[in-house]
């Protein structure tokens, strides 16, 4: 029964990747969220046959498919751009910077808050804290992260966005691909990007080479080891030198590997 | 002096250690083998002993939360992973699940098991893509390598793991909000009781933890309760990741003991940033009430903080210098709080719309005669009455500044925040200011 204006071809392939997103719960209604980042990845926004193609595959009204596309700031109402730019401008960003930032990109790109350039390439929104705040200001480009901007190396980045050039996150993947392709990853369809990009960036990290520099680790799982370093520390009656030997857990914080990442950055 | 106890932390600079080979190689997947040959009472007994508390904010004890869920019935009961991460300032579950999935992955499976749970969700918010990748690989992972799926380990205890993206909305952090979104539809919150433990996802027994508090779990299985107690004080026990964001010269994520304070952390961070000096902070998150230099030396645990005034949170601490408006961070806060606002209650859904409307003329300098007084009643009238805590929270900023900084309050009847605090000075990078077009940075948020 393919009553959505999609061509049976398209159709088909949605249908095999609805039947996908479906099978990973026990009631298939909770496929709704994932099925409307589909419909994202096929038509760049909440589409009026996507919405039938929702209420379709899932046994719901066109309207309560609405009401809840409706609820949600990632799903579009309007053609989105290829990429969505968004400045986080909630109080700490925006006092470290992201007011500026925000108010240059709006001036470069000709558009506000929730608005798409003319050639359908760059929304701009205002976005809420991303839980990057330790790398304040942050900008999201297709929600990849690009952390500790300045106006100037986020105007940066736009330019290289506006010139067709591809961009790399800070921590993410290799380049932030397009708002289709991101959204078809929201659905759930891994693009094999995992295993690029850093494991954290260097804010992430900091108390971890404090840490390393103080000699500091967790507690043994030992209770004879913890209770060695515990008198020892008493008697020593001072933190431990930099460097000094102690029990620890048995993944010491500081590897080769540790180094390493340190000195890329 | 509090040192750092990197635990959750402890594999992020390492090269790939979001790799399975990786966290296998460091002892990972031994706290699941471990525990599957341990009785489940025993499992929540343990978590129990350890007073590991919820770590999503409200500090409610783990382990009795697992014990509050009934006598099993033959019917599915269900794990839920609060991994929506979105309250302002809150920024320690993302790098997590970025750096070290694997770990999430195998306190879900544990606490899976504890609770005779064989479907578990991970609800992350779907505005942190690479996240999300990270954590469907270590789920594809983990089952190729035995970790999830059937007959876990040749225990016969059986696990399914779906990851689940959600749209963008801060309530949906909410749990009741989160599982009526897991189920397909718009996230507002449930009344409650009935609580999840009774009735939560698909009206089965179901537990919500943060991810924070999952991921601890692997290690208190492997060093005992004992271990977990030897860090933290006498209610607050253990470690926790405390985020630190704003003017200070380190910024970053610092793994310590519960009760720790500002003053040693802000030490080890290089003090606030150089030439400044605190002005305000928020201990847990914006939804707590702010505090200032008066409070360095509160032990950052649950108790101290509340008798303090405010509360831990979700130990986000943002930290501002004087050259910030309070005004206009709290008024940045309510726009947050006033749009993300679910509607489904009448002070919530009214008062944040009011509390804009005034913080927006305090701002520009434009305040009127009885707006503070107006301020204080609206977060009176929404506190203790809203639906959610949502509600509560948007009160707590503008109830704290208006006690500890009322004067600039007042200055908001005249005088615009961005001249009494020139933007350009707060920011960390150097630009020169267009003041022209009339205080430019009260023109956001219109
Ligand atoms: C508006 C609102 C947003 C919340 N956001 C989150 C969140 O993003 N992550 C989280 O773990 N808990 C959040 N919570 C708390 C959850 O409701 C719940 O207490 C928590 O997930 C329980 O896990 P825990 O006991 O392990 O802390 C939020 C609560 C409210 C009222
Ligand atoms: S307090 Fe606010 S967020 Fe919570 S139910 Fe009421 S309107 Fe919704
Ligand atoms: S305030 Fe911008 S990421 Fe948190």
């Amino acid at each position: 029964m393919t009553t959505t204006g999609y061509a049976p071809e398209v159709r088909a392939r949605l249908d095999a990747d609805a039947a996908d997103i479906v099978s990973r719960y026990p009631q298939a209604r909770s496929a709704l969220l994932p099925l409307l980042h589909l419909v994202q990845s096929e038509d760049g926004y909440v589409s009026r046959h996507g919405i039938e193609f929702c209420a379709e595959t899932l046994g719901l009204t066109t309207a309560s498919v609405s009401a809840v596309a409706t609820f949600y700031t990632q799903y579009k109402r309007r053609p989105n751009g290829e990429y969505t730019v968004g400045v986080c401008t909630n109080t700490l960003c925006a006092i470290m910077g992201g007011d500026e930032i925000f108010e240059r990109l709006s001036e470069r790109l000709g558009v506000g808050h929730d608005e798409t350039t003319e050639d359908g390439r760059i929304t701009l929104e205002r976005v809420e804290c991303n839980a990057a705040c330790d790398f304040a200001p942050v900008m999201m480009i297709n929600w990849e992260f690009f952390d500790n901007q300045t106006a100037d190396s986020a105007l940066e980045v736009v330019d290289r966005l506006i010139a067709g050039e591809d961009v790399t996150p800070t921590r993410g993947p290799e380049k932030v691909v397009s708002f289709k392709e991101m959204s078809r990853v929201l659905a759930g369809f891994d693009d094999g990007r995992a295993d690029e990009g850093v494991a954290a960036g260097g804010a992430s990290l900091v108390g971890l080479e404090i840490a390393r520099d103080h000699g500091w680790t967790a507690p043994s799982y030992d209770a004879a080891e913890r209770e060695a370093a515990a008198s020892a520390a008493a008697s020593a009656d001072a933190a431990p030198g930099v460097g000094e030997e102690h029990s620890s857990a048995d993944r010491p914080a500081g590897s080769d590997a540790d180094v390493e990442t340190e000195e890329k950055r | 002096m509090t040192s750092l106890t990197p635990i959750l932390t402890r594999s992020w600079g390492d090269e790939t250690p979001w790799k399975l080979e990786s966290y296998e190689k460091a002892g990972g997947y031994e706290g699941l083998k471990k525990a599957l040959g341990q009785s489940q009472a025993d499992l929540v007994q343990l978590v129990k002993d350890s007073g590991l508390r919820g770590r999503g904010g409200a500090g409610f004890p783990t382990g009795m939360k697992w014990g509050f869920l009934p006598a099993p019935d033959g019917g599915p009961r269900y794990l839920v992973v609060n991994a929506d991460e979105s309250e302002p300032g809150t920024c320690k579950d993302i790098p997590l699940m970025m750096a070290d999935p694997h770990l999430l992955v195998e306190g879900v499976a544990i606490t899976s098991y504890a609770i005779g749970s064989h479907h578990a969700f991970i609800y992350i918010r779907g505005e942190v893509v690479h996240v999300y990748r990270r954590l469907l690989k270590a789920v594809a992972d983990a089952y190729a390598a035995g970790h999830l799926g059937k007959n876990i380990h040749g225990s016969g205890f059986d696990l399914d793991v779906t990851v689940h993206a959600g749209a963008g909305a801060y309530i949906c952090g909410e749990e009741t909000a989160l599982l009526d979104s897991l189920e397909g539809r718009r996230g507002q919150p449930r009344l409650k009781p009935p609580f999840p433990a009774v009735a939560g996802l698909y009206a089965r027994p179901t537990v919500v933890n943060n991810v924070e508090s999952i991921a601890s779990v692997p290690a208190i299985v492997r060093g005992g309760a004992d271990w977990f107690t030897s860090m933290g004080t006498e209610r607050s026990t253990g470690h926790g990741i405390f985020s630190l964001s704003g003017h200070v010269t380190r910024p970053g994520q610092y793994e310590a003991p519960l009760g720790i304070t500002l003053r040693e952390l802000l030490e080890m961070a290089g003090g606030i940033r150089e030439g400044h000096e605190l002005k305000f902070w928020t201990p847990g998150g914006s939804s707590t009430p702010i505090f200032t230099a008066e409070h360095l030396d509160v032990p950052l645990d649950y108790e101290s903080v509340g008798a303090a005034g405010s509360m831990l949170g979700t130990r986000a601490l943002q930290i501002f210098d004087e050259t910030t408006s309070v005004v206009r961070a709290v008024s940045r806060w309510t726009d947050f709080y006033a749009h993300e606002s679910c509607g489904k209650c009448t002070p919530c859904r009214e008062g944040t719309y009011w509390l804009k409307q005034i913080l927006h003329r305090l701002e520009h300098g434009k305040g009127e005669a009885g707006d503070i007084e107006k301020l204080v009643d609206i977060c009176d009238n929404i506190l203790g009455r809203a639906f959610c805590a949502l509600g509560d929270g948007a009160t707590s900023s503008i109830t704290s500044a208006v006690q500890l900084f009322r004067e600039e309050f007042e200055a908001g009847m005249t005088q615009p925040a961005s001249e009494l605090f020139p933007p350009e000075r707060s920011a960390l990078f150097d630009y020169t200011p267009r003041r022209s077009a009339g205080a430019a940075a009260g023109a956001v948020h219109a």
